[in-house]
């Protein structure tokens, strides 16, 4: 059917070809372009040209066409604290701008983030919409940037990272003490005492800690143990207080829980493997290893008082 | 010329095709070698140590780039994750850039400080047992492996030949002085090259191991810097969209 009416149209010369033939006959009909098609196409080429003079475009000498299209956002001003509208020519960055500035004008969450930003810790544990806007907010920025160390859940690595959600804390468990850690860091330093004490006397303090958690009977390795811990000779009251219990100004573990940091105790079967660990530990220290990097400059203050809440609640404490 | 022609004579097709793309090659490109206002004015930004530069000759080496870019995009949700989007005078000493095109892991532009060195080390020993549903594959051997210093003072003279103002003469220290600071400034004299290798080693000990440098001291020291020389805070928000 369409076969004939191509030939009839060819025969009586209404189609033209383009004029050149292949392999003795074989010929391309030269069919107008469909009108629609056509102004579809010249359209293009009007609208690029207004395009070019609204949006950047051209490179000319040492600069370009930068448009006169303009992006309307607000910022808060570094020196007043205050918002201010701004306007600027059309370009990715202002339109990140006004993106965010348009986030943060999404009411609901501005209320909240306001709201959040002016209560204190116990009026935000209280206050049941608070919370549930701390545990949304708090997760994503867990996520993104605490998991990598404490994993998704805050379980942490033990020996590695601290575990955030039970109730043992190394630089105290107040929302007011997370919000400092997490501002400044910290920094885990425990002195080696392989160079001051004697390998007896490092056995003994080791049986005296594990003691203290019920991991082995008091013993006469122990009594011993305890008067290098609480005396001159090792000192370690110092830190981890007369009680054992800690000192969450020096950073330093209870060691009267079963809850262990670094050497991983519980794990162990037999006491002398229990006891050659803490041996080890003790006398190779902490420097350098235990760092939690300070998020003052990486994220908001409101930021850092949502995550302080955030990780107070994967604990469990009320 | 008849259309005919052309077609028929693949040579001269060929050279037609090549001069019609490179006309669009030439007004997309040769311009950027002209337009200097789209690179920020900020300050901080210098080239890397050399325990840094060896670092990120280990990352090429190891091939990074291919999973990891090094380019946060002006989006929202990137702000978000990522912090504050790359600046082009951010890696305006970096030959070559390592922006990259593809995120089979994260991006990695602003990863200095995020993380302790011990993570770093960890994790770049055995990914899975700090991130379980990593994918990421283990690189065991940097650990085990002495980073090669002999040749850290050619590496700083080859991109000194692209523009990188790594100093051989005086002249030159007393510029990298005004421009970055003394402290800088030392780290930058090639002929110092190794000596400040060594101290940067010896003082940040990035790898855990006293008194060792493998090449994961190297490495670590690169990605604890990345992202860190431009301190924004310095800077209003609206200051960077004048540069696009």
């Amino acid at each position: 059917m369409s076969d004939k009416t191509a030939n009839t149209q060819q025969s009586s010369g209404t189609v033209q070809t383009t004029g050149h033939a292949w392999d003795g006959d074989l010929q391309e009909y030269n069919n107008p372009l469909p009108r629609w098609w056509l102004w579809c196409f010249y359209g293009t080429i009007v609208f690029s040209i207004l395009y070019w003079f609204v949006y950047p475009s051209w490179p000319v000498g040492d600069t370009w066409i930068k448009g006169t299209g303009t992006v309307d956002y607000t910022v808060v001003d570094k020196g007043t604290g205050k918002e201010q509208a701004k306007e600027y020519r059309w370009n990715t960055r202002s339109l990140l701008l006004e993106d965010l500035g348009a986030a943060a004008t999404d009411p609901q969450r501005k209320a909240m983030l306001a709201k959040v930003e002016a209560a204190d810790y116990d009026q935000i544990v209280k206050d049941p919409k608070m919370m549930e806007f701390v545990r949304s907010v708090g997760k994503g920025l867990f996520g993104d940037n605490c998991a990598a160390c404490h994993g998704r859940g805050g379980q942490g690595v033990v020996g590695l990272y601290p575990n955030l959600t039970d109730d043992d804390w190394l630089w105290g468990g107040k929302m007011a003490k997370i919000n400092e850690t997490l501002m400044q860091g910290r920094k885990g330093f425990m002195p080696a005492f392989g160079p001051v004490l004697k390998p007896e006397q490092l056995d003994d303090v080791a049986e005296y800690v594990l003691t203290l958690s019920n991991e082995a009977q008091p013993s006469e390795a122990s009594a011993r143990g305890k008067e290098i811990f609480q005396g001159q000779v090792g000192g370690c009251y110092y830190c981890h207080g007369a009680d054992a219990k800690g000192l969450p100004s020096q950073g330093s573990a209870n060691l009267t829980d079963k809850i262990w940091a670094i050497v991983n105790i519980p794990a162990l079967k037999t006491p002398q493997e229990k006891q050659a660990a803490l041996k080890t530990f003790i006398s190779n220290g902490v420097n350098n290893t235990r760092v939690m990097p300070a998020w003052k400059d990486r994220l908001s203050s409101t930021d850092i008082k949502l995550l302080a809440v955030y990780v107070h609640q994967l604990s469990g404490v009320k | 010329m008849r259309h005919e022609h052309i077609e028929t004579n693949s040579g001269l097709m060929l050279l037609l095709i090549l001069v019609v793309i490179s006309i669009g090659g030439l007004v997309e490109i040769v311009p950027l070698f002209y337009i200097n206002e789209t690179i920020e004015k900020v300050d901080g930004v210098r080239p890397y140590t050399p325990l840094e530069l060896r670092g990120r000759d280990i990352y090429v080496r190891e091939g990074c780039y291919l999973c990891h870019s090094q380019q946060i995009r002006p989006f929202r949700d990137e702000w978000l994750r990522y912090g504050h989007y790359s600046l082009a005078a951010e890696s305006q000493y970096d030959h070559p850039f390592q922006w990259g095109s593809k995120r089979t892991g994260p991006d990695l532009a602003r990863l200095g400080g995020k993380y302790s060195n011990q993570w770093h080390v960890q994790h770049l020993k055995a990914p899975r047992s700090v991130v379980p549903q990593s994918i990421m594959p283990n690189y065991p051997w940097l650990l085990n492996t002495e980073l090669d210093t002999s040749d850290v003072a050619d590496r700083m003279r080859a991109l000194r030949a692209t523009g990188v103002p790594y100093s051989v003469t005086q002249a030159e220290y007393e510029a990298n002085v005004k421009k970055f600071g003394e402290a800088v400034a030392v780290q930058l004299d090639i002929s110092k090259a190794r000596d400040s290798l060594f101290n940067q080693a010896r003082e940040r000990d990035f790898d855990g191991l006293p008194g060792q440098i493998t090449e994961m001291e190297a490495l670590v020291a690169y990605l604890q810097v990345l992202g860190t020389m431009v301190d924004f805070t310095k800077y209003d928000e609206g200051y960077f969209a004048t540069f696009r």
